[in-house]
């Protein structure tokens, strides 16, 4: 996985509130056996007409989002079920960081392995930022993980909370499981007890 | 004496291997399942790093998201959902994992097939690449959903990286009054606390209602604790959970089941123990529930009427409450019974065990499905329809009109065939509203099996109490 650096992007507003998983990838794209091409597949319901034409309403088909590396939507951001093409979509069409008032836990848990940073901002700073962006499309944030702070667009900070431990592993690019492998002798131990009972 | 603790605090406990300082701990997993959707790419992880399964034995598979249930003709909706299903049945091979495809006669829903066969245990931790994994609480596990990196790592170490959840007491006193079922509860509990009112905690259910239900009743709840975010739902074990495992296949045998049982026994809050938060539901206020928004907590009793967006504040919530109504095509202010409906769907992880389709059977026997609807009723397993089958149900269904059809997730995912056509209304028995989630430009209203089958004799949004 590659090291989680601190980067700078305009910003795709969606103002929707409780967005699901089924509509961030609907379950009809999940008969693949591997996780490349989904960025195709995101928020397609929404992104296309009944003709298969770009829906030109829709903000990620707006030419002011392409390239754009930060999400801006409603609450309970990923609810829902537990697919982790959520966020292989997502990630697949070039995101890396999502801002939000308050994420689903599985989806937070996806997101965090997959090099793609669920940012839980104060609902003020998060309605204002909002406005902002779609005021000005061309507005840039900046994300820095190793000191956990947005940059918004007037030049102001602010902070957010992140595990420390998920922290870790995406500033220095190494994947939870080859901790996990690390456990093996602990592993091992438990089992002994445990199988026994 | 030691400190009181929950039923969740014993079951964690009983379950880690190591904690170390700032890191999440390793939680030891007792059971794993999986399925043919979340499980491809984590076996590829698996290669690649040249990893074995470490516990092949402590793995149980099954199909259930993709597979077809028209029995005229079981054919899998297409190529690429053909060569999952076949990747599933390659990985079980190559890594020694008991697999039951299709048409395998112990195949079903994944969150059937566990219980009935007698995996799920009291006291067990059990994760499987579904969200509705918190189901198998109904016995007292800890369960939960994960995502397809996290398979890999149970598939490969058979612990998870785990922050200890907060608690939440969902108290559920009185008794139910007649025609309220389980899932008018946790339909009751989402519209309460909200899709994300649980976000961070394991749910225990506790309360008269609840040691009242059946053990298929608790999995009925269990299994949304996931639409009010909840990681999972639990409910204390009890004699009729003991019933229910005892002699299936997997429960423990002889004196092994005596020894189980004296354990099990223990799972239970202890007295004075502490919950982070408590909600509690008076089960005798509660009328049938039904959905009409396109998210689970967007549900009211069947006699009040269509909320409209005023009755929030905040202009986002407004916007996305006028949003799910727009889709739904309904309007704030008007009741919801009465509303014209194209298709049931009696089926899902929520709703197709045998004490669903009974009382679904109640209300077709001796009545027909209205001109015009579509009813679909899919069993849970093949044991579900086997059982189903053997006492007659299905000719009830069929001589109602209604289609009986093989096990599988079916319209509740609406990925292997089965699904609504733009602009359709569906009374169903699963767990998400959510737009499209049933086809795309589907409308979906949320019920228990008693109302579903009252709207598909009815063709219409209707109070089963009106039909007694």
């Amino acid at each position: 996985m590659d090291k989680f650096t601190a980067f700078e992007s305009h910003v795709v507003p969606l103002p929707a509130e409780n967005v699901d998983t089924d509509q961030i990838i609907p379950a009809r794209f999940l008969k693949v056996t591997d996780k490349n091409g989904l960025g195709d597949a995101l928020f397609f319901d929404w992104r296309y007409l009944e003709d298969g034409s770009p829906n030109p309403k829709f903000v990620l088909n707006e030419p002011a989002s392409q390239g754009a590396k930060i999400l801006i939507a409603g609450d309970n951001f990923g609810c829902g079920s537990s697919r982790e093409h959520a966020p292989w979509a997502l990630t697949g069409w070039g995101l890396r960081a999502i801002l939000s008032t308050s994420f689903a836990d599985i989806f937070k848990n996806n997101a965090l392995k997959n090099g793609l940073l669920p940012i839980e901002l104060e609902p003020a700073v998060h309605a204002k930022l909002m406005r902002d962006v779609q005021a000005d499309r061309a507005a840039k944030v900046k994300v820095d993980l190793a000191d956990q702070s947005v940059t918004l667009p007037d030049g102001s900070k602010v902070t957010f909370q992140v595990d420390p431990f998920a922290k870790r592993c995406l500033l220095e690019g190494v994947d939870q499981l080859g901790y996990l492998l690390g456990f093996d002798e602990q592993i091992k131990a438990f089992e002994a007890r445990h199988d026994a009972l | 004496m030691s400190q009181p603790k929950t039923l969740f605090e014993k079951v964690w406990e009983q379950h880690v291997v190591a904690q170390e300082e700032g890191c999440p701990a390793v939680l030891y997993i007792d059971l794993h399942l999986i399925h043919e959707v979340t499980s491809p790419q984590a076996f590829t992880g698996l290669r690649q790093r040249g990893l074995r399964v470490r516990r092949p034995d402590r793995t149980v598979a099954t199909m259930d998201h993709s597979t077809p249930t028209d029995p005229k003709r079981l054919e899998v909706v297409d190529d690429q959902a053909k060569a999952q299903l076949a990747q599933l049945v390659k990985n079980c091979e190559e890594f020694g994992i008991t697999c039951y495809p299709l048409g395998n006669p112990k195949n079903g829903i994944v969150h059937v097939v566990g219980p009935e066969r007698g995996l799920t245990q009291p006291g067990k931790t059990i994760v499987c690449g579904d969200s509705h994994t918190s189901t198998h609480g109904a016995f007292g596990a800890l369960a939960f959903g994960i995502g397809t990196s996290e398979v890999e790592h149970v598939l490969a170490t058979q612990c998870l990286l785990q922050h200890k959840p907060k608690t939440m007491e969902v108290r559920v006193e009185g008794r139910l009054g007649k025609c309220v079922t389980a899932k008018d509860i946790i339909l009751a509990l989402c519209a309460k606390i909200g899709t994300g009112g649980a976000t961070g905690y394991v749910i225990e259910y506790t309360g008269q209602a609840i040691r009242d239900l059946d053990i298929e009743g608790r999995m009925t709840v269990c299994n949304m604790s996931i639409e009010a975010g909840a990681r999972a739902g639990m409910i204390a074990p009890d004699e009729k959970t003991f019933e229910y495992l005892q002699g299936r296949e997997f429960a423990p045998k002889g004196e092994a089941w005596d020894r189980a049982v004296e354990r099990w026994k223990e799972l239970r809050t202890d007295e004075g123990a502490t919950y982070d938060r408590t909600v509690v539901i008076d089960a005798s206020k509660l009328e049938p529930m039904i959905t009409y928004g396109t998210n689970p907590g967007m549900g009211i009793g069947i006699s009040e009427t269509i909320p409209s967006a005023d009755i929030y504040e905040e202009e986002a919530l407004r916007a996305a409450h006028e949003k799910a109504l727009g889709y739904m095509g309904l309007e704030g202010g008007k009741p919801i019974a009465g509303h014209k409906v194209d298709v049931v769907f009696i089926g899902s992880c929520t709703n197709s065990r045998l004490p669903d389709l009974r009382a679904a059977a109640s209300i077709f026997a001796g009545r027909k499905v209205a001109e015009g609807v579509r009813v679909l009723v899919v069993p849970g397993s093949h044991d579900v329809k086997k059982a189903a089958e053997a006492e007659g149900l299905d000719r009830i269904f069929v001589e109602a009109g209604a289609e009986w059809r093989e096990p599988g997730c079916s319209m509740c995912i609406a990925m292997n065939g089965d699904n609504l056509e733009p602009g359709q209304y569906a009374v169903s028995t699963s767990n998400r509203n959510f737009e499209g989630r049933q086809g795309k430009g589907g409308r979906t209203f949320l019920a228990s099996p008693l109302m579903a089958a009252a709207a598909a004799v009815t063709g219409k949004v209707t109070d089963v109490r009106t039909l007694l």
